[in-house]
């Protein structure tokens, strides 16, 4: 792999654009990729889910050329319906459109920001790749008091033209203070086999809100990891929505450090499987200052052969005091062959603080089947009606109207 | 330990804490093995044990797979390196050579330590009707009751006695929950162990009183590798007790012993622990390091295992009394108390491995933190596909004091079976301001109250705790949480 990977980069690099302090940088990022190489289950936080040997059995060998010269076809019948949105589009990795007409124009600065700009953090062997592999970087910036009119809908979509690709996407958001966003991401793919690795910064000033949905419900082939960085000021909000249905595998990790007081992080989520489907959610709370509040939620239901992980960790700083912190997890386990794996964490340092998790998994509760059945259901339809309240319940959770009434119509509930 | 609590006054106490209480050494010549760690060294001990062929294999067996392991370092709490090469593997009290009839021909000395460590053997033995199998350092010294004991069948004896005497049921359980083939700690101490307790409860019989053993680390220097077996025949019933205490010493201690307990059909085994090892001075300097194995084999239908520990002491605790639920129907339980205080740190928890039908398990974990101490509660629940209609509960709560303290929950739980059901909750909170002026009001002292406070939100563990050990361990929690509210 090593040696098909410098070349891979130098053909992808070749007739671009940038700076050569920048492919240099780019250089180390993939050094450090080469070194370390795809995460596996030796390390703590890839311990359920390896992905080394994840892409070794589904894909095989990866090809990580990235072809950012030539355009692609948008098909437009991928776009989300009854909905009024801004969008930007991916397609195979490459940006093919930027649209914010419903917006007004001196309010949102989009920019492209050079790899020295971008300041990437140290996170995993995973974001190393996806610096050194991705293509220009995109910074969405939104003006102090802007709150954008429609929602901007992201669209992560391959065409069929790929197949075995490492794809690498990185979008860097700044909200100014007062400002909001609401942030969709739409997976949508037609290739099978491929890795998509999707890397976000996201940073909310003071009193700005950010509300981002993350949507994989379309049935494919691929493997998926995306991974928000969010660091938040004073009174900021960030919610957080993952419904995780679609690919073979998918990995959402939410990084979040509350770095002002009065700031609150949600997340919520869905892992709904089938045949072979392995997903996971890890997500990683940092309260930092006193007076932060977070809070999730997440539930899986899980048929046959599949398999879900969720790993939470709320960590209180000492001079965090006066942090509320909550968790709960909760599976339904539908067939004898579907597992469910969980490790919430608390990691606490401050001692006037109020946090807690629960984790709870198990069949469907036969003793509720009988009842509605005793009303007249036949057994799959009390089943559904019992695993639709499940959901329901975090679905409820999403803040926004239109949204919600979206990914209710997406998972086939009568809105 | 009765007349120590007798104290009259608060202050004394406060004062006792100060100096560590049952900081003291005897001056007794000891026999040791040379320093560091070979096969020779292994030889040595098994020489001098005079132990049978086997056994040395059994050793060098695991001496064998040790040489490969590493010293695994995942844990929080981490610790200077430890030179495995600059140890004693072996040292025992030289009035043991002839091994004493009776009490009264034990060297004074080892009687007067006995005395300042609050077990006055003779004593003891005759008002509470306990079995005291007394560990000074490495070699049991004296065992009382034996003769009530053995009417009923039940073998209660050190581990080197029990190799000579009962080697078949030695050979057949020994390593079968802890093999030689586990991780570093457990192999090192395959390799090395010098003696503990084994116990054997035949067929139907329930042991009439409780079986306790006090440990003791004396010489410097010596690791400490404890090996105690417990089994439980068909329809039994055992409760074992374990205390430890152990003097005052500038250099880190280990200790690395392992507990193996085998239930089969029907029978029951509960085994309590109350940990006061020394927990190095205020600015935590010194202090025991207690990396301990133990682990519970329910291998019959109905049987089932109890854990109870009560963890006040050590530098470091690093330990997960497991249970590996193999019968079908069978029980596990977990209770912990843990408290840090200092500079104390501790890394400790349960697994509960569900393989049989209809298999339960629950958890109830208590930490405190108070000081400049750090507490991790680390646990795995992990349902077997097999093991249909299996059920845990898991509770896990910390109590912070102060903001320079840590408390940590890690659980894991892993379930791949959907008949089961698993439940897991966890708090952390503080003793509000409200509780503690109330007490206040009421005529406690701040120590008082927050001691009630604790005591209070231990309950559920230490009512689980044998009479003899509730009273102790009551008095434990207040004593560790002294000086630890501002």
């Amino acid at each position: 792999m090593n040696e098909q990977i410098k070349i891979d980069f130098e053909k992808t690099f070749k007739t671009s654009g940038l700076s050569k302090t920048d492919i240099d940088l780019k250089k180390k990022f993939l050094d450090k990729f080469i070194l370390n190489g795809f995460p596996n289950r030796k390390l703590e936080n890839w311990k359920f889910s390896d992905i080394n040997q994840i892409i070794h059995k589904n894909i095989g060998e990866l090809s990580f050329f990235s072809d950012y010269s030539s355009s692609n076809k948008i098909d437009t019948s991928v776009f989300i319906d009854g909905l009024e949105h801004n969008k930007i589009v991916f397609i195979n990795g490459r940006v093919e459109k930027i649209d914010f007409s419903f917006e007004d124009e001196d309010k949102i600065k989009l920019n492209e920001i050079s790899e020295t700009e971008s300041k990437i953090q140290n996170f995993n062997s995973l974001i190393d790749l996806n610096n050194a592999f991705s293509d220009k970087i995109y910074k969405i910036s939104i003006k102090k008091d802007y709150h954008l009119k429609k929602p901007l809908v992201i669209y992560h979509t391959t065409n069929n033209k790929i197949k075995s690709k490492s794809i690498s996407i990185r979008l860097k958001f700044e909200l100014d203070q007062n400002s909001s966003l609401r942030l969709i991401d739409y997976n949508y793919h037609q290739s099978e086999k491929n890795f998509i690795n999707i890397f976000y910064d996201l940073e909310l000033k003071k009193n700005s809100i950010l509300k981002n949905y993350k949507i994989d419900n379309n049935h494919n082939k691929n493997i998926g990891y995306s991974f928000n960085n969010i660091n938040q000021d004073e009174n900021s909000v960030s919610e957080n929505f993952i419904l995780s249905s679609g690919s073979n595998f998918f990995k959402n990790e939410i990084y979040c450090n509350l770095n002002g007081s009065y700031s609150s992080a949600f997340v919520n989520g869905i892992i709904s499987l089938l045949n072979d489907q392995q997903h996971e959610i890890r997500t990683s709370i940092n309260h930092l200052v006193e007076n932060t509040k977070s809070y999730q939620l997440i539930k899986s239901v899980l048929g046959k052969d599949s398999r879900a992980i969720y790993q939470g960790k709320i960590f209180v700083n000492s001079e965090a005091q006066k942090t509320d912190g909550y968790q709960l997890s909760k599976a339904i386990l539908l067939d004898e062959s579907s597992e469910f794996n969980a490790k919430p964490e608390l990691e606490i340092y401050a001692d006037d603080v109020k946090c807690s998790h629960g984790s709870a998994s198990g069949s469907l509760d036969e003793n509720s089947i009988f009842y509605l059945m005793s009303r007249g259901l036949n057994y799959q339809q009390s089943k559904e009606l019992l695993i639709n309240g499940f959901i329901l319940d975090v679905i409820d959770k999403i803040t926004d109207a239109e949204v919600k009434n979206l990914v209710k119509n997406m998972i086939g509930f009568k809105v | 330990m009765k007349e120590e609590f007798k104290m009259d006054t608060r202050e004394k106490e406060i004062e006792n804490l100060k100096d560590y209480k049952y900081g003291f050494s005897t001056d007794i010549e000891n026999i040791k093995a040379p320093k560091g760690l070979n096969e020779d060294v292994i030889k040595f001990i098994s020489n001098i044990k005079k132990e049978p062929k086997w056994m040395l294999e059994f050793r060098l067996n695991a001496f064998k797979r040790f040489k490969q392991l590493k010293e695994p370092n995942w844990q929080k709490p981490k610790y200077p390196k430890i030179d495995y090469q600059d140890l004693y593997y072996y040292s025992a009290p030289k009035s043991m050579k002839d091994k004493p009839k009776s009490l009264d021909e034990l060297d004074p000395k080892l009687l007067e330590t006995y005395k300042k460590l609050g077990i006055p053997l003779q004593e003891q033995a005759r008002l509470n009707g306990i079995a005291v199998d007394a560990v000074f350092d490495s070699v049991s010294v004296a065992t009382t009751f034996k003769e009530e004991l053995t009417k009923q069948g039940i073998i209660f004896c050190s581990m080197s006695e029990a190799i000579q005497k009962h080697p078949d049921l030695v050979k057949k359980y020994l390593g079968s929950v802890i093999p030689t083939t586990d991780h570093f700690f457990a192999t090192l101490n395959s390799a090395v162990f010098t003696d503990g307790s084994f116990v054997y409860i035949p067929e139907g019989v329930k042991c009439p009183m409780e079986l306790s053993t006090y440990f003791r680390i004396n010489a410097s220097e010596t690791g400490q590798f404890e090996r105690t077996l417990i089994i439980a025949d068909k329809g039994s019933y055992v409760s074992y007790l374990e205390g430890c205490t152990a003097p005052m010493r500038d250099e880190n201690q280990l200790h690395a012993a392992n507990v193996e307990l085998i239930a089969l059909d029907d029978a029951e085994i509960k085994y309590s622990t109350v940990q006061n090892w020394y927990p190095g001075d205020e600015n935590g300097k010194g202090g025991i390091y207690n990396f301990v194995t133990k682990r519970g084999l329910c291998k019959g239908k109905n049987s089932k295992i109890s854990w109870t520990q009560v963890e006040t002491g050590s530098a470091i605790t690093w330990k997960y009394p497991s249970c590996i639920l193999k019968g079908d129907n069978s029980i596990g339980e977990f209770y912990s108390i843990a408290i840090t205080n200092n500079y104390q740190k501790a890394d400790t928890g349960t697994k509960m491995i569900h393989l049989g039908k209809n298999t339960k398990s629950k958890i109830i974990s208590k930490g405190i933190s108070a000081g400049h101490s750090d507490m991790t509660y680390r646990g795995l629940v992990d349902i077997n596909s097999k093991a249909k209609n299996a059920s845990n509960y898991t509770q896990c709560d910390s109590l912070l004091m102060g903001n320079k303290c840590g408390a940590h929950t890690i659980p894991y739980i892993k379930n791949k079976n959907f008949d089961s059901n698993i439940a897991h909750e966890a708090t952390t909170s503080k003793i509000s301001e409200e509780q503690l002026h109330y007490c206040q009001q009421r005529g406690l002292s701040s120590e008082e109250a927050v001691g009630l406070i604790v005591n209070g939100f231990c309950k559920e563990v230490l009512q689980q705790l044998p009479m003899e050990f509730a009273v102790e361990a009551q008095k434990l929690v207040g004593i560790s949480l002294e000086g630890s509210v501002g």
